[in-house]
């Protein structure tokens, strides 16, 4: 099936909200959209909305933004899921956040640490808990370098005093005692926990204390959570151009690296949405300036590596073109073996925080067109930055439901779906190529000249595989 | 009176409304003055903002409160 073009998408628009009721149908309306040539990029959607009651969203907590996000990762911590068990538990290890340590003895990145509240706690008070559990942590983990609370959402609804409790353990074991308030219940989605978590950092990790020399080409790499060790195929680039990585977190990072943070010339911030805050913060109170890149697929990660160089001198910016001419034949010959075969097939995204704008490069590399894109929890500032990556008549989705979603691809007949596991499922049955752009489907690194080659083939290896032709059965077949 | 973070972004002096995930780009500042800064700060969305001028011009970034003009 051909493209559609920007009437026919937003007639499609238009057909799918028919079946909802007035109200609904128009609070809907303003989170789709179609991307249009010339189109003003301010406000063109509404979105980190809370989701409609009754409908099918897609989104996290602000817990899951908080400990499954940007404190999970930090290595050497022991993070605390403070309440009951499942939320900790069903969100164990799932991220991928990949790390060098011996787990258990100092790391503990895909360990879960629960309070495990019960009735009683939650009418008598879980401080007392958590004092113990703080205790019992000291005695049979000793190497951890401090504990961060991450707070579910009885917390919050008794009134547990965590600060208290955090701030007298500290001074008792003499490690950081960090509580984070990130109930479930606040804000929209897992967006906000990513904004107090960041802001737990700001007030209880970073400080004019940590403060010392600073080399001319330090820098932090921040908000690069190592999925499949996504951090560790970036850091090499940036190091073979003569950057000294001197922090590295949260992914594979730990606690000393977060504190070092105020110690760099320039802030390498990859997730936008889950760290701006922090680099905001620190452009301000430690004069830190910062940039985003993008490192999926070759023509983004070089205009990347340029852009990064431009903040340094001579011998940086050579070392980027450098490192950029190295890698070269590498990039072409993966663009030669997999673009005949996956040219001009379709795909249509819905992930999280980077990855709508940011994988488009990559699958333009490889010949392959984004018909549609969206956020689970986007903001506007995230909106006005897909722009500029989208081609004319893109289908643009906030938020969107499961109704609507599953509607949108049986119109648009997309080639690959890229999404998360709770979507999966539903699109392979559909008989529709699927990858999962959370967790890489166990696969990864994708970021850099070394992970374009697995994206490349992973792409291939789901597209090209021969079980989509095998959708019916061989009975139904006719002969 | 919500709190803004006025930054340089190449050259062009932005304003950020965290509430509103509100970056934009600032067509006029009343005073840009190194002894007077601030006053009435216009967009390039159309909305404005009223700044109280400082005595020297503060360096940048920085979060300040402003307030609808």
């Amino acid at each position: 099936m051909t493209s559609l073009n920007v009437e026919e998408t937003k007639a499609l628009i238009e057909e799918v909200l028919e079946v909802y009721p007035e109200k609904a149908k128009a609070d809907r309306a303003k989170h789709l959209t179609v991307a249009e040539p010339g189109q003003e990029t301010k406000g063109c959607i509404t979105s980190n909305r809370k989701a409609l009651p009754g409908v099918l969203t897609n989104r996290g907590c602000a817990y899951a933004g908080s400990k499954g996000v940007v404190w999970g990762p930090i290595k050497d911590m022991i993070h605390i899921s403070h309440g009951p068990v499942g939320c900790g538990q069903y969100s164990r290890a799932g991220r991928r956040n990949y790390y060098v340590g011996t787990t258990g003895v100092d790391s503990y990145g895909t360990m879960n640490f629960t309070s495990d509240f019960q009735e009683k706690d939650i009418v008598f008070g879980g401080d007392k808990k958590l004092e113990t559990l703080i205790d019992e942590i000291e005695t049979l983990f000793p190497l951890n370098k401090g504990i961060s609370v991450q707070s579910e959402c009885p917390i919050g609804l008794i009134g547990d005093d965590i600060e208290a409790v955090s701030k007298a353990k500290a001074a008792e074991i003499g490690k950081p005692v960090v509580p984070v308030r990130c109930e479930g219940f606040r804000g929209v989605s897992q967006s906000l926990g990513h904004h107090i978590a960041n802001d737990a950092v700001r007030d209880w990790v970073l400080s004019e204390d940590n403060k010392k020399e600073v080399g001319p080409y330090d820098v932090a790499l921040i908000a690069d959570y190592n999925i499949g060790g996504d951090a560790w195929s970036s850091r090499i680039l940036l190091e073979e151009m003569g950057l000294n990585v001197v922090t590295q977190w949260s992914g594979d990072g730990t606690l000393n690296e977060v504190k070092n943070n105020v110690n760099v010339k320039l802030n390498l911030l990859h997730c936008y949405r889950s760290m701006n805050y922090l680099a905001r913060h620190m452009e301000e109170k430690y004069d830190i300036p910062w940039v985003e890149f993008n490192f999926f697929g070759p023509t983004k990660t070089e205009e990347s590596l340029r852009k990064i160089a431009s903040f340094f001198d001579e011998t940086i910016q050579a070392n980027a073109e450098k490192v950029i001419a190295k890698y070269k034949a590498q990039t072409d010959a993966i663009i030669e073996k997999y673009r005949p075969r996956l040219e001009g097939k379709r795909v249509m995204l819905y992930v999280g925080g980077l990855r709508p704008r940011h994988t488009i490069g990559a699958y333009q590399d490889l010949g392959m067109e984004v018909i549609g894109t969206g956020y689970e929890f986007g903001h506007n500032d995230d909106y006005e930055r897909t722009m500029e990556d989208l081609q004319n008549s893109t289908l643009l989705y906030d938020d969107v439901t499961g109704y609507e979603f599953e509607e949108f691809v049986k119109a648009m007949k997309p080639d690959l779906i890229g999404g998360g596991i709770k979507e999966k499922y539903i699109f392979q049955k559909m008989g529709i190529p699927f990858r999962q752009m959370h967790s890489w489907d166990y696969s990864g690194p994708y970021h850099g000249y070394d992970g374009f080659a697995i994206f490349a083939r992973d792409m291939d290896m789901t597209l090209n595989n021969p079980c989509w032709k095998e959708m019916t059965a061989p009975w139904k077949k006719s002969a | 009176m919500p709190s803004v973070m006025l930054r340089e972004n190449e050259g062009q002096l932005t304003l950020y409304i965290a509430k509103k995930d509100l970056e934009a780009n600032v067509v006029s500042l009343e005073h840009d003055q190194a002894d007077r800064w601030g006053g009435k700060i216009e967009l390039d969305d159309g909305s404005a903002w009223y700044l109280d001028p400082m005595d020297t011009k503060p360096k940048l970034p920085k979060t300040v409160r402003v307030r609808r003009a």
